[in-house]
């Protein structure tokens, strides 16, 4: 079973409890439908879980597949120049079955961002080699699709995109 | 078994489109990925490809080409690429069918198609690593990559 060849850092986008007994992390990707469906699962977990559970998410744009997905997770991080990672996030994932280079930019204006910076690091170069750190990082540590999710470390196998499998990981420790 | 390490790569010469042969000796001085699979349009192998595709650069960085074989025909191949936008070349081991995979040990005889299997050969034609996956197992790239990066190391 692969490990996650990359340690959790201050680097990374993180929510729920610091030091946590659980960190999930999920490689993904904003155009991926099966990100999608495990979007609402997450959330709800973070819900449930809200002292011992700590989630990351780390890209995995599949570009050639998902023409969008590169975009998407470069809007995330220029969400992010302005403290607004999770807002984006979340945004994208809820309106992935309409997403297109204007609805992008609508979100940004939705999240009240600053326009003209948020255009700017869309385009920025340190954003886009932190967004393929994170897909080489996630190749590294053996994910070939999305979602992949590693627990404490250890990749994911019995997550079977139902919400129960990702909850019943939560459980096993 | 497949072929291992410090073996030096079998020469093949294959279609990589409809007019035109690869062969091992295009690659002198660059190292290559042969990355053998049952069958185009196949879920796993559809994956696999696709994964490459997005991993060229680096690959790329590595000094390293990357190309896909199995016994689909070139006709095949070229509608494959197509339809999954792939920018690196598929080799039919069409005829005589598998010679190339049976070469490198890597040829279902049961099935009649290519085993999954990856090798990666350097600048002078030796294979360095070799892994044979089920084949309902996307292998990934991560062997890949440790490979590649041991082989700069060992240069150093």
């Amino acid at each position: 079973m692969s490990t996650l060849r990359v340690p959790v850092s201050g680097e990374d986008h993180t929510t729920g409890t610091a030091q946590a007994k659980f960190v999930l992390v999920e490689y993904g990707d904003y155009q991926c439908p099966h990100c999608g469906l495990a979007f609402p699962f997450v959330k709800k977990l973070l819900k449930k879980h809200t002292t011992d559970l700590q989630f990351v998410f780390r890209n995995f744009p599949l570009q050639e597949s998902h023409p969008l997905a590169m975009m998407a997770a470069m809007a995330a991080e220029a969400a992010d120049r302005q403290d607004k990672f999770w807002e984006m996030h979340d945004m994208i994932f809820k309106n992935q079955k309409h997403l297109s280079p204007d609805a992008i930019l609508g979100f940004a204006s939705k999240l009240k961002l600053n326009q003209n910076q948020f255009g700017k690091d869309l385009r920025d170069q340190a954003l886009l080699s932190k967004v393929e750190a994170d897909f080489e990082g996630g190749l590294r540590s053996g994910v070939n699709g999305t979602p992949t999710f590693f627990l404490n470390g250890e990749q994911v196998t019995s997550y079977n995109e139902t919400y129960k499998s990702l909850e019943a990981l939560l459980k096993e420790k | 078994m497949i072929l291992q390490k410090n073996t030096p790569a079998p020469d093949f010469e294959l279609y990589n489109s409809p007019d035109h042969k690869l062969k091992l000796s295009d690659f002198k001085g660059k190292r290559l990925i042969l990355a053998f699979y049952p069958a185009d349009w196949s879920p796993v192998c559809s994956d696999q490809m696709s994964l490459y595709n997005e991993t060229l650069r680096l690959f790329h960085k590595h000094n390293a080409e990357v190309l896909g074989i199995s016994v689909d025909s070139k006709w095949c191949h070229m509608a494959f690429e197509e339809n999954r936008n792939l920018h690196f070349p598929l080799l039919a081991d069409f005829e005589p069918k598998g010679a190339v995979s049976k070469k490198y040990g890597a040829y279902n005889e049961q099935e009649g198609e290519s085993l999954r299997a990856l090798f990666v050969i350097d600048e002078k034609g030796i294979i360095q690593w070799s892994h044979l996956s089920p084949d309902s197992v996307n292998p990934g790239a991560d062997g890949i990559l440790d490979a590649l990066e041991a082989m700069d190391n060992h240069k150093k």
